[in-house]
């Protein structure tokens, strides 16, 4: 049962996550850049189905299901993939955020003891590291940039560094599955994640926020205000139409 | 003939693949499967592309395939066409698999593939990078990391000026 709620959780990160990429999909600055968003956008919709796919072979509902049928609490993302990034900023210190973690995490994630875990780590990772090749052009673009370009991004790593620490808590329920290898441990790739990301930031001239306040919840299903409504627009379809196909 | 050169520049991966094909025995359902091409890149079989992993038969014949990119829009198409195939070879009960273990690599395309993706002014893998299809420059830049499919990404010449795409290295 853990091992499922453990997947689903990956699961819904990445949908989340995909979806909020997909946003932007046509508002991006220039067109090769909303072929890059909805490039990665389509990365974590894929990595989302190979892993509801997972949770189902293990005794859990189908990826539709998962992705149209579930409200807010039920999903287990954590907070900092749901933010809602209405500005270019936001939407790339987020993922820069993200993207170095997935290197670390889907690389540690190779290693689990259950084979297709590991063998979706396997694609994830390599797509990860590709994605923050372009997630830190972005950060040193912009950070490096005009004042105006450097003051948002700064303004905006201020604004979701609070979300990054849940990151690296690992819940409560996924303990024996660190313990036996099934799953990387979070809280060792802290150590690793902070140096890189001071790295790029500091390259990108800008300052590591100094993080003094911290939100969490996401595993257990409490979420910001801003889930229900990225539902409410990614569920519209197969909620007003059930069992439609298109 | 074989093109001996080609032959010795072959991946271990590809070579492992291609000794897998050749000592099955489903060879003629791998056969008919080198008319399935990849919706986005029509000068390569999902044989070609690695797609294809494994024909075996369990209680029906099960066609096993691995996605390139784990979103891969083109994978729904290969499917159907897959069932497709075999239907007008009069195979009528096929099961696809999904193996995603090992992943997938562009380590598991043979050498007269790449010279395909080349000749239809794709610049195939290449663990030095891209050279421009059309020119053969190395001298090239890039324009977006991300292309038209989630496997290639776009490229300039410097040389000859032409704008190509580039199956990345994966």
């Amino acid at each position: 049962m853990s091992l499922l709620s453990a997947v689903v959780g990956l699961a819904d990160d990445a949908l989340v996550l995909g979806h909020r990429l997909s946003e932007w999909c046509g508002k991006a600055p220039f067109l090769e850049e909303d072929l890059a968003m909805a490039n990665t956008a389509l990365d974590l919709l894929g990595r989302a189905r190979l892993l509801y796919g997972h949770a189902e072979k293990l005794g859990g509902s189908n990826e539709d299901e998962y992705a149209f049928l579930r409200d807010a609490p039920d999903f287990t993302n954590l907070l900092i993939y749901e933010l809602p990034a209405s500005d270019f900023a936001t939407a790339y210190a987020r993922q820069l955020l993200i993207d170095v973690f997935d290197e670390l995490y889907f690389d540690a994630l190779q290693g689990s003891q259950d084979d297709t875990l590991a063998g979706i780590a396997a694609k994830s990772y390599k797509e990860a590291v590709y994605h923050v090749r372009h997630s830190s052009a972005w950060l040193l673009r912009l950070g490096d940039g005009t004042d105006e370009s450097h003051a948002r991004m700064q303004q905006a790593l201020e604004d979701v560094w609070g979300y990054h620490l849940e990151l690296f808590e690992n819940p409560s329920a996924d303990v024996s599955l660190v313990a036996n290898g099934a799953l990387p441990d979070r809280a060792v790739l802290k150590a690793a994640w902070s140096e890189r990301v001071r790295e790029l930031v500091e390259r990108a001239t800008l300052t590591v926020p100094a993080g003094n306040w911290s939100v969490a919840g996401g595993r257990t299903g409490v979420h910001t205000e801003h889930l229900g409504f990225l539902l409410a627009e990614m569920q519209h379809l197969p909620r007003t139409y059930p069992g439609v196909n298109w | 003939m074989i093109d001996r050169d080609l032959v010795a520049l072959e991946t271990p991966e590809y070579v492992a693949r291609r000794a897998r094909r050749d000592a099955s025995d489903f060879r003629e359902v791998f056969d008919l499967l080198d008319a399935v091409r990849d919706p986005e890149l029509p000068e390569l079989s999902i044989w070609d592309l690695g797609v294809l992993r494994d024909v075996r038969k369990d209680e029906v014949l099960v066609v096993a395939i691995t996605p390139t990119y784990s979103g891969c829009p083109a994978l729904d198409v290969i499917r159907q066409d897959i069932v497709e195939c075999l239907r007008i070879a009069g195979i009528d009960k096929v099961e696809i698999e999904d193996q995603v273990i090992p992943a997938w690599s562009t380590d598991l395309m043979s050498q007269a593939a790449r010279t395909r993706l080349r000749s239809g002014g794709v610049a195939p893998p290449a663990p030095h990078g891209a050279a421009c299809p059309v020119c053969g420059s190395v001298s090239v830049e890039v324009i977006s990391q991300f292309g038209s499919t989630a496997c290639k990404a776009l490229y300039r010449c410097l040389t000859c000026r032409e704008p190509f795409d580039y199956f990345k290295e994966h």
